[in-house]
This record gives C-alpha cells, sequence and structure tokens, in this order.
C-alpha cells in the first residue's frame, strides 16, 4: 500500500474527499451569511434554520405532492427565499433603524422558532431522503468508490458559489449591491430602490441556504437539528474567513473542510474541534480574519 | 426676463439633523437653464439646503416644487425620477465599483442624457482608467466622475456641492469649462461653492446663505458692486 508521511494515501483521498463535500456545504452556507451581512449589516442566525428549512421543504414536496428532487433543487430555495422576503419586509426591516443587536436577536429567536415548530412534528430524529435515481450508484476511482451524488453535490455547490461570485462582481445588479454596502443612501439618492435591494438580498442569502439544504438532504438525514449541528462550524468559518469578504466566504468553507479531512486522517480524535482551534488562532494572530479587512 | 415657471421653487425649506434645526425657512428659485450659486460661510447650511431638497434629510417642512411636483412628498429614491441629480461634497465615488460602474451607477431617468461615448469624449482620463477601481483615480478625476456620472442620467437639475474644493488651478478651470459646457447644453445647476469669483464666470445669479437662511440675492451684472460686502460676509 501506498504511504506519505506513513498515511495510506487511500485513506488520506477519501478523507480529502469527504472533507471537500463538507466544505461544499459550509462554503455555500457562509456564502449567504457574508452576502446577508455586506448589505444588511445582520448576522443571521436564522441561517441554519433555513437550511434545515430548504431540507424539509423538499421532503413534504415529495411526501405530500409526489414532487421530486429535481423540481425541488429549484423550487425549495424559491420557497424559503420567498419565506425570507417575506420576513425582510414584514419585521426585519423594520428593525434596521435600531441598534444592530435587535435584529441579531430577532433572527436568533426566528431560528429557534422554526427549528422549534420542525421539533414539535418531528421530534429531532431524521426523515430519509432518498438519492435521485438519476444519480445513483457510484464510480470507482482506483483510490476510492466515489458515490455519483457526493460528486454532484461538489459540482453543484461550486458552481453556485461561483454564480454567486459574478452575480455580485460582474454584474449591473451586483454594482448596486455593492454601491449600496458603501454608501446606501447615496445609492438610493441616484434613484435605486435600495430597500428593495435589502429585501431582494435577504431572500437571496435565505434561498441560497435552501439550496443547501435540498442538497445536503440525501447525505444526511433531513431533521429539525440539522441546521443548528452545521451553523456552529459555519459560524466558525465566518469568523476565520472574517464578515462581507464574498470570496473569504467561499475558500474559506472549501479550506476548513478540507483541514477537517486531513485531521481525521492525521488524528482523529482532533477531528472534531479542529475548526475551533484554527479559529481560535486566527483570532489571536489576525482577529479581523484571514480575508477580512483589518480595522 | 424669466418667462416660464421656475424649475424649482423652494420655499420655508426647513430641515433637522435629530433635534438640531439646521435649516431656518430658505426660500430660493430656479428658472430653467440657469446656473444658481450659492455663496456662505461655513456650516451655514448650504449642503444641508442640497441634501433636504434632494430628500437624503428626511425631517424638512416648507414647500419645494420641482417641474410643477412636489418632491417632500417622494421617497428618496423617487426625488432623481423626478429629475433631480445630486453631486454630493465628498464626490461618493464608490471603491469597490470600477470607474466604468461608477459611471454607469445611476439609472438613467430620462432620455437627453449624454452617451457614454460623449462623456468619454469629454473626460478621456475616465476612459483610460475605466477598469481601475474608482477611488484610485485623483480627486480631480474623481470629482469629474462624480459629475459625469449624473449627466448620462438626463436630470433636468443638477445639485452640485462645492465641486473644486481641495483641487488645482488647472483642474478647477477644467470643471469650470466643464460647467460652461452643461450649461450650453440648457442643463440646470445649483452649485454650491466658497469662490465666488471662480462661481462668477458661470454663474447667473447668486444666494447668500446665513444661518440656515437666505440673506441675500443678486445677479452677476451687480456682483462687482458687492465684492467689499461679500469678502466681510464670507469672512474670506
Ligand atoms: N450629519 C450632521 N449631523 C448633525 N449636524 C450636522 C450634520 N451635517 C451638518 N450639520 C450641521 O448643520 C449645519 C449646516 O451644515 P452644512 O454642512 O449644511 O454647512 P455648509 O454650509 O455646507 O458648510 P461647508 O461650507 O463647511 O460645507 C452645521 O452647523 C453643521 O454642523
Ligand atoms: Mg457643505
Amino acid at each position: 500500500m501506498t504511504m506519505i508521511f506513513g498515511i495510506p494515501v487511500q485513506a488520506l483521498l477519501g478523507q480529502l474527499l469527504v472533507g471537500l463535500i463538507n466544505g461544499s456545504f459550509y462554503a455555500a452556507l457562509s456564502l449567504g451569511l457574508a452576502v446577508i451581512f455586506g448589505l444588511l449589516r445582520i448576522i443571521n442566525f436564522a441561517h441554519g434554520a433555513l437550511y434545515m428549512l430548504g431540507a424539509f421543504v423538499g421532503y413534504l414536496l415529495l411526501a405530500f405532492a409526489g414532487i421530486g428532487y429535481w423540481p425541488a433543487l429549484i423550487v425549495a430555495p424559491l420557497i424559503v427565499g420567498l419565506f425570507g422576503a417575506v420576513l425582510e419586509r414584514t419585521m426585519l426591516s423594520r428593525l434596521y433603524k435600531l441598534d444592530h443587536l435587535y435584529s441579531l436577536l430577532f433572527t436568533f429567536g426566528l431560528a429557534l422558532f422554526i427549528e422549534g415548530t420542525f421539533r414539535y412534528f418531528y421530534g429531532s430524529s431524521g426523515q430519509p431522503y432518498a438519492v435521485p435515481p438519476s444519480l445513483a450508484g457510484g464510480t470507482n476511482l482506483g483510490f476510492m468508490f466515489l458515490p455519483n451524488y457526493r460528486a454532484w453535490v461538489v459540482v453543484a455547490s461550486f458552481a453556485v458559489c461561483i454564480g454567486t461570485w459574478f452575480l455580485i462582481e460582474r454584474t449591473k445588479l451586483g454594482s448596486y449591491l455593492r454601491a449600496a454596502t458603501e454608501n446606501p443612501t447615496l445609492v438610493q439618492a441616484f434613484g435605486v430602490n435600495v430597500p428593495l435591494l435589502l429585501t431582494f438580498t435577504y431572500a437571496f442569502g435565505c434561498a441560497l441556504a435552501g439550496f443547501t439544504g435540498i442538497l445536503a438532504a440525501p447525505i444526511y438525514q433531513v431533521s429539525p437539528v440539522m441546521g443548528s449541528n452545521i451553523i456552529i462550524i459555519v459560524f466558525a468559518v465566518v469568523v476565520v474567513g472574517g464578515m462581507g469578504s464574498i470570496f473569504g466566504a467561499i475558500a474559506t468553507g472549501y479550506l476548513l473542510g478540507l483541514a477537517e479531512g486531513l485531521t481525521k486522517v492525521i488524528y482523529p480524535e482532533a477531528s472534531n474541534i479542529v475548526v475551533f482551534v484554527i479559529m481560535a488562532v486566527v483570532l489571536l494572530v489576525r482577529p479581523a480574519g484571514l480575508f477580512g479587512k483589518e480595522a | 426676463m424669466h418667462s416660464s415657471q421656475p424649475l424649482l421653487s423652494v420655499r420655508g425649506l426647513n430641515a433637522w439633523y435629530g433635534e438640531s434645526h439646521a435649516l431656518h425657512g430658505v426660500d430660493l428659485d430656479i428658472w430653467p437653464g440657469e446656473t444658481v450659486t450659492l455663496l456662505g460661510r461655513n456650516g451655514v447650511g448650504k449642503t444641508t439646503t442640497l441634501r433636504a431638497i434632494m430628500g437624503i434629510i428626511r425631517k424638512r417642512t416648507g414647500s419645494v416644487a420641482f417641474d410643477g411636483q412636489d418632491v417632500l412628498k417622494l421617497a428618496l429614491h423617487r426625488t432623481a425620477h423626478a429629475g433631480i441629480g445630486f453631486v454630493p461634497e465628498e464626490r461618493g465615488i464608490f471603491a469597490t465599483l470600477t470607474v466604468e460602474e461608477n459611471l454607469m451607477l445611476p439609472p438613467a431617468v430620462d432620455r437627453g442624457g449624454m452617451s457614454v461615448e460623449e462623456i468619454y469624449a469629454l473626460f478621456p482620463n475616465l476612459l483610460e482608467r475605466r477598469s481601475s477601481p474608482g477611488t484610485k483615480l485623483s480627486g480631480g478625476e474623481q470629482q469629474m466622475l462624480a459629475i459625469a456620472r449624473i449627466l448620462r442620467t438626463g436630470v433636468k437639475l443638477i445639485l452640485l456641492d462645492e465641486p473644486t474644493e481641495g483641487l488645482a488651478p488647472v483642474i478647477v478651470q477644467r470643471i469650470g469649462e466643464m460647467l460652461l459646457a452643461l450649461k450650453q447644453r440648457g442643463l440646470t445647476v445649483l452649485l454650491v461653492e466658497q469662490n465666488f469669483r471662480f462661481a462668477a464666470k458661470i454663474a447667473d445669479r447668486f444666494y447668500v446663505m446665513d444661518h440656515g437662511q437666505v440673506t441675500d440675492s443678486f445677479t452677476t451684472a451687480q456682483l462687482p458692486d458687492r465684492i467689499q460686502s461679500l469678502n466681510r460676509a464670507l469672512g474670506v
């Protein structure tokens, strides 16, 4: 068996792949948080709950309407995004004038409310969600067996990250978003409907969380606690990457997923805490985060 | 002398920053095609007047009629669509946008704005540096960009706040030529300027502000007789 530094190559590559898949979820989720934080200046504590909501919408669509994975991949994010738009319009937008603590508390309460609702009906156990038949099976890569669905997750998440980056950095709408992040009043004085832009941005961030949720449904089970399980790590990712940078959020998500995978082969006992150790070190050395602007 | 209605008519405009009362009943009129300059010492409320007309300051009373429309009732983003463009004192060039993105940012609100080609012909520097970040431009170039992006939109009235502040004399002259060119195109401009010698070359009329009110007004022809009293009033 081939070894690198006393580690079997097969195990190494296998765990790196697992890390890449986890990293795909971290990247997509921290990207949504960064998009929302960039313009609205609020930390969306409901992000994990919206991720869970995306998975549940997919599950319910299948269970009650017979709508399968592929349509759900479009419909679930739309529903979660719409839910986000309604939340922003009716509640969150009323808090902008107040201290940011209020919107933080609001999204935190919202997370508890959404999670509590689903716990009431489904307990904390998971519901299975089958891999779509078109992505069943897998490919033998020689060093390991790669389930097709997991390969799809890596591709889909990466495409969404790149698409979002393109939308923000290279389009007209993105230039409104970037400008409004710098000086919302001036952008509105130029005739851009900034309140609508805020609604759209929150909805878009929520839709990203919903998309990640439905993407995750066949891998993890669909459960009310799936959001709070992953969101703690995602917040650590955000701290490591630094708030507000789109590219930083994506890169850090993948980086920490891979770091986790690597730790599983080198020192498995530490794999659950490695993200937090990295976070602590980054906070000591570079408090603004790897990609954040130093204050 | 004035045939039609004023394009902008401000009456008894009051404005507040929180509890602090900054404008105490400003009255002014601007007729179509005029360039009118607002003079006054630091802190008398010139910028505040522009912000209150634009709607950036929301705590206002009085009336601002523009093109027959009561602008005070409009949401901030509707004011531009009514036909008023704003060039802020601090220029407001966006660092995360390229020069060209900065130029294209304000939505066109009417036909009759300058085309991008015309703008680049007028400001070759902007063309040359169109893909660099907006704030990498020199102060003078940033000021030109701040004016150019409003020219694209086709607004009828431009509120222009101290465009020559802190700029070298050659650039000031260049901006003066630009403002003359705009005037020839029939644009109406409300210009805030401390330097009335500069303003005399382009303005048709002057208003003088003090303590949040308009205290004096005169035409450019009357300026020479006023120089001494103005120097005193403006503390130059
Ligand atoms: N954002 C603000 N909050 C509170 N007070 C303000 C604010 N901006 C201006 N003021 C106050 O309002 C008054 C008018 O200020 P304004 O900026 O309109 O003056 P100005 O005539 O434009 O002066 P300058 O020539 O220095 O630009 C001043 O007393 C100023 O201190
Ligand atoms: Mg001023």
